[in-house]
């Protein structure tokens, strides 16, 4: 494991948000340092997308702080959060079906002209360079994304976080509609921007992938949280039984 | 619509292919051109003159520019039920202005430019309110755009009715009869100008298309594919001119014109309406709306919105206020038809627009505008209005009863959006 003595990436602390009378998170704390990934885990409804949809703008915090590099941070939109270099790939993804791939990669962070008109020539050849990058068999650049597989589709959401150069990535089920091999294609991925120094949050089912691509694990249940474990520290049938159960493992101090 | 233009595009499929002409455009184009060929037989020639081609054109301005704003409103997703309402609003605003308020406070002539110039800004500013009062109803409210609306349908044909206290208002400054159609056209000359440069500049869109392209390594149809599209429209936009050139205005009109100017009518002179106002500034409309449409954020975010709420809104996109923008929009498109409807009227009456807003959203569904949301043209709209036009025009001319008519039309309106339904699900778009 890296050694984080320095300060957190991000701090969540105390994080708790209820939608009527469901408490979807409840008094959570977490952290991520650069260079890192923190996974989190859970059931279906555990609290997981809310967590970090907070961390993402997409949802308000009743109560809790976050820090960015230490500073309490004030995230109330997408806007704020990609203001601190925050970049989330959704679970279902957030892409205009109606729109073709660079329009979508820059949805919101359009490149003008000089007199303000979306420069579309420029903004497609930037796709075109980072898709080279990520995904070189990707060529429907015309095309509405709603034409694309679901792999296509998933490269354009990650190419969007990667292209604003990121800080904090989210990544909420980024496989979870992939084949095999497009899911090996995001784990190198992941790989290769841990090393270049983001923190990345990852949210999956797959407990052995997670324990692959993991610094950390978070276990997450009714809202709670379970624990947080360093990978090299639990088995995969401990992270199971911290699902399941709701309890950390037991060990000797 | 599409079944039309798959059975003549089938034998040379190449050859359209080449063109890349957009395929929805081109069974548009085909319904419409069926349409005036049955009148015109069925008629003995009387659909396709030259006078009723030109009225054609200026009935069918004040729906289609309309018709543009509500592009943009189901796009996102929305409704404006109310725009035949607003346009009746906005028209008595614009005609108690220009006769009683205006005059009163300033001391202007009814005639005088600047009366009717006021008025106009006045009525598109009020259209552009009532509209954002509509959008932050539904975007800040949470309020069903079809009941905001609906309500809107109700009071703003009231409200008409209150700001006139039910009289018909008239007769219209001069200067502001200039956008009705026959009491403005450009005349014969002004007409070519305008043509050729609306040919020079649709050349030039296309050049810079393929310039654009070029310079991205993108490919790009044979030269001789674009030069065949280019020679297509310039025949279309020369022979529109030429067809309005060639309507004459009578001689008992040009003598008050000549003798308005303190001469006499010359012997055996004849002249042309020419393009009128109205076209021209259905045109400009056009021009603009389709310019917002595809290059500026605004346009990109009513897209985005409309393709995908909540991804427009994890991006950033302030949904709420693009709301309010684009019934702001609609308001004031609703405004301008009004200076074009009331002007043709020569006054306002009180069922000014009554119906429009079935028209209207009649004409953007033609067009292509998907009720689903996240996509539609702003031509294809004119065109649907167009084609709304014709069908009704040349069902009055062959001598159709007027509940017929209606019958038909609104039978083509769903046949068309059922057509539209099998060509989408076949394309895959
Ligand atoms: N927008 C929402 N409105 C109401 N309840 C919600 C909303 N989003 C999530 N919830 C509820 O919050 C809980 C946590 O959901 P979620 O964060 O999606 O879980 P996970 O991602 O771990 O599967 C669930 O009980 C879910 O039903
Ligand atoms: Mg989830």
């Amino acid at each position: 494991m890296t050694g984080h003595s320095g300060t957190p990436l991000v701090e969540m602390q105390d994080i708790c948000l209820s939608f009527g009378g469901v408490q979807a998170v409840d008094h959570v704390s977490i952290d991520l340092h650069p260079g890192e990934v923190v996974g989190l885990l859970g059931h279906n409804g555990a609290g997981k997308s809310t967590l970090i949809k907070i961390l993402s703008g997409a949802y308000r915090m009743d109560s809790g702080e976050i820090r960015i590099n230490g500073k309490r941070a004030e995230i109330t939109s997408p806007r704020d959060a990609r203001r601190h270099n925050i970049e989330t790939i959704y679970q279902t993804l957030a892409l205009a079906d109606n729109l073709n791939a660079s329009q979508n990669l820059f949805l919101g962070r359009e490149l003008t002209t000089s007199v303000g008109f979306m420069d579309d020539a420029r903004m497609e050849s930037e796709t075109r360079k980072i898709m080279q990058r990520l995904n070189p068999n990707f060529r429907k650049l015309n095309d509405p994304v709603s034409a694309l597989s679901g792999g296509q589709r998933q490269s354009v959401a990650i190419a969007r976080a990667v292209y604003f150069n990121a800080q904090i990535l989210i990544m909420d089920e980024p496989t979870a509609a992939l084949g095999v091999h497009e899911t090996q294609m995001v784990a190198d991925l992941i790989q290769e921007l841990k090393k270049q120094g983001l923190g990345i949050f990852l949210i999956s089912h797959d407990t052995r992938e997670m324990l692959e691509l993991c610094d950390r694990v978070s276990v997450m249940k009714n809202g709670q949280l379970v624990g947080t474990e360093r990978v090299e520290d639990v088995t995969e049938d401990d992270i199971l039984s911290m699902i399941i159960l709701g309890k950390a493992p037991e060990r000797a101090a | 619509m599409s079944d039309i233009s798959e059975g003549a595009a089938r034998p040379r499929r190449s050859f359209v292919n080449q063109l890349e002409l957009d395929l929805r455009l081109v069974g548009m184009i085909g319904a419409f051109v069926l349409i005036c060929v049955v009148f015109n037989v069925m008629s003995d020639g009387r659909f396709l003159t030259p006078r009723n081609v030109f009225n054609l054109s200026i009935q069918t301005v004040s729906v289609a520019i309309m018709a543009t704003g509500m592009v943009f409103v189901i796009v996102t997703r929305h409704i404006d039920l109310s725009v035949g309402s607003l346009l009746a609003t906005c028209s008595a605003i614009m005609a108690m202005s220009q006769t009683a308020w205006l005059p009163s406070i300033f001391g202007f002539n009814l005639d005088d430019p600047m009366n009717a110039l006021l008025a106009v800004m006045i009525g598109v500013a009020c259209g552009a309110l009532i509209g954002a009062f509509h959008g932050w109803l539904v975007g800040y409210l949470g309020i069903p755009a079809f009941i905001v609306t609906l309500g809107g349908l109700l009071v703003w044909r009231n409200v008409a009715w209150y700001l006139t206290t039910g009289q018909t208002i008239g007769p219209l400054s001069e200067p502001y009869l200039l956008f009705g159609g026959v009491n403005g056209t450009l005349g014969e000359t002004w007409s070519w100008i305008v043509g050729l440069v609306a040919v020079a500049f649709s050349v030039w869109v296309l050049m810079q298309a393929r310039r654009n392209k070029t310079a991205h390594d993108m490919p790009v149809k044979p030269i001789w594919a674009e030069a065949v599209v280019a020679a297509i429209i310039a025949v279309a936009i020369l022979g529109f001119i030429w067809i309005l050139n060639s309507y004459d205005i009578p001689s008992g009109r040009l003598e008050r014109i000549f003798a308005a100017r303190g001469e006499t009518l010359p012997e055996g002179f004849s002249t042309g309406y020419g393009l009128p106002v109205s076209v021209l500034l259905l045109i400009g409309v056009a021009i603009v709306m389709t310019v917002v449409a595809r290059r500026t954020r605004l346009g990109r975010y009513i897209f985005a919105t409309g393709g995908n709420p909540d991804a427009a809104e994890l991006s950033g996109i302030n949904t709420r206020l693009l709301t309010v923008k684009v019934f702001a929009i609609m308001g004031a498109l609703c405004a301008i038809s009004a200076v074009v409807a009331s002007a043709r009227l020569a006054n306002h009456g009180n069922d000014i627009g009554t119906l429009d807003e079935l028209r209207v959203i009649a004409a953007a569904v033609i067009g292509g505008t998907a009720l689903a949301g996240g996509i539609g043209t702003i031509y294809g709209a004119i065109l649907g209005a167009l084609i709304m036009q014709s069908l009704q025009s040349g069902m009055a001319m062959v001598g159709v009863d007027a509940p017929l008519q209606n019958i038909v039309v609104g039978s083509v309106l769903v046949l068309a959006v059922f057509i539209d339904i099998i060509y989408r699900k076949r394309t895959g778009a």
